[in-house]
């Protein structure tokens, strides 16, 4: 996989940042890494303070993953921003679920919902 | 009763080699009939046994290798993932759901197996994970 591939669809609406996963499988760790990098480059580059993360298109992903996401919300919450998950099929949630990442994370169940009010 | 699958292999301490045994024993899993649910079950705790192995384990060392065991009929999968680290004690491992663990990004892997699995056993010095997946009798 090239370095550079780019994992993640970014949209503006308004002013919130919609990130929606390219890859179904967000597993191995070098893609981990890159989306990391890539999400964390939202906030720290880029200055955005609002950001939606779009699941709909993964279908897998490991507790590496949680482990990036888990930085990212708590580099946004340093940077007074906030992150919202959103199209999290049910396989998944039930990760979050068990690891009580579900009580971390402030979850939608769709882009609209999560673009709702934001 | 069909005959079981079974293969016995070992592979270099590499991501990508990871990644294909997985896909080999997903496809076997996937013959044998189990769930989508189990399938996905199956897929997570293997890629969280192996990466363990793998990295904490073998600490990415090219010299070392890790053995992985698997036989696969329609009643139950069982893989065996043996690594060449010094092995450790999973009670050590903190609970990571614990109110002051629940924002640090590691130590979930082992709680998702046990979610997923039906049994997860460390043996041995604690390098070796086993991990058995009995299907449900009331599934299709």
């Amino acid at each position: 996989m090239a370095a550079g591939q780019r994992r993640l669809d970014i949209e503006d609406v308004g002013d919130v940042t919609v990130a929606r996963f390219v890859d179904k499988k967000i597993l191995d760790e070098n893609n981990i890494q890159i989306i990391g990098n890539q999400l964390y480059g939202l906030i720290e580059q880029d200055g955005r303070k609002k950001i939606v993360l779009d699941f709909s298109n993964v279908e897998y992903l490991s507790s590496a993953a949680l482990g990036k996401l888990i930085t990212l919300n708590n580099k946004a919450k340093s940077a007074k921003g906030k992150l919202r998950l959103c199209g999290i099929r049910p396989d998944i949630y039930e990760v979050f679920a068990i690891t009580k990442l579900n009580t971390v994370f402030d979850i939608k169940p769709d882009r609209d919902q999560a673009l709702s009010g934001f | 009763m069909s005959t079981p699958h079974r293969f016995n292999e070992t592979i270099p301490s590499d991501l990508e080699a990871a990644e294909r045994i997985q896909d080999r024993i997903i496809a076997l899993v996937e013959k044998n009939g189990f769930s989508d649910r189990d399938v996905f079950g199956m897929r997570l705790a293997l890629e969280e046994a192996i990466v363990n192995a793998i990295k904490h384990g073998n600490r990415m060392d090219p010299d070392k290798t890790v053995r992985i065991q698997c036989e696969v009929d329609p009643t139950r999968v069982c893989v065996e993932i043996e690594d060449q680290g010094p092995g450790f004690n999973p009670v050590d491992v903190p609970d990571p759901t614990a109110e002051e663990n629940l924002e640090k990004p590691g130590g979930r892997g082992i709680m998702l197996m046990k979610a997923f699995m039906t049994r997860v056993e460390y043996v041995g010095r604690g390098n070796q994970v086993v991990l058995e997946k009995v299907r449900d009798p009331s599934e299709s």
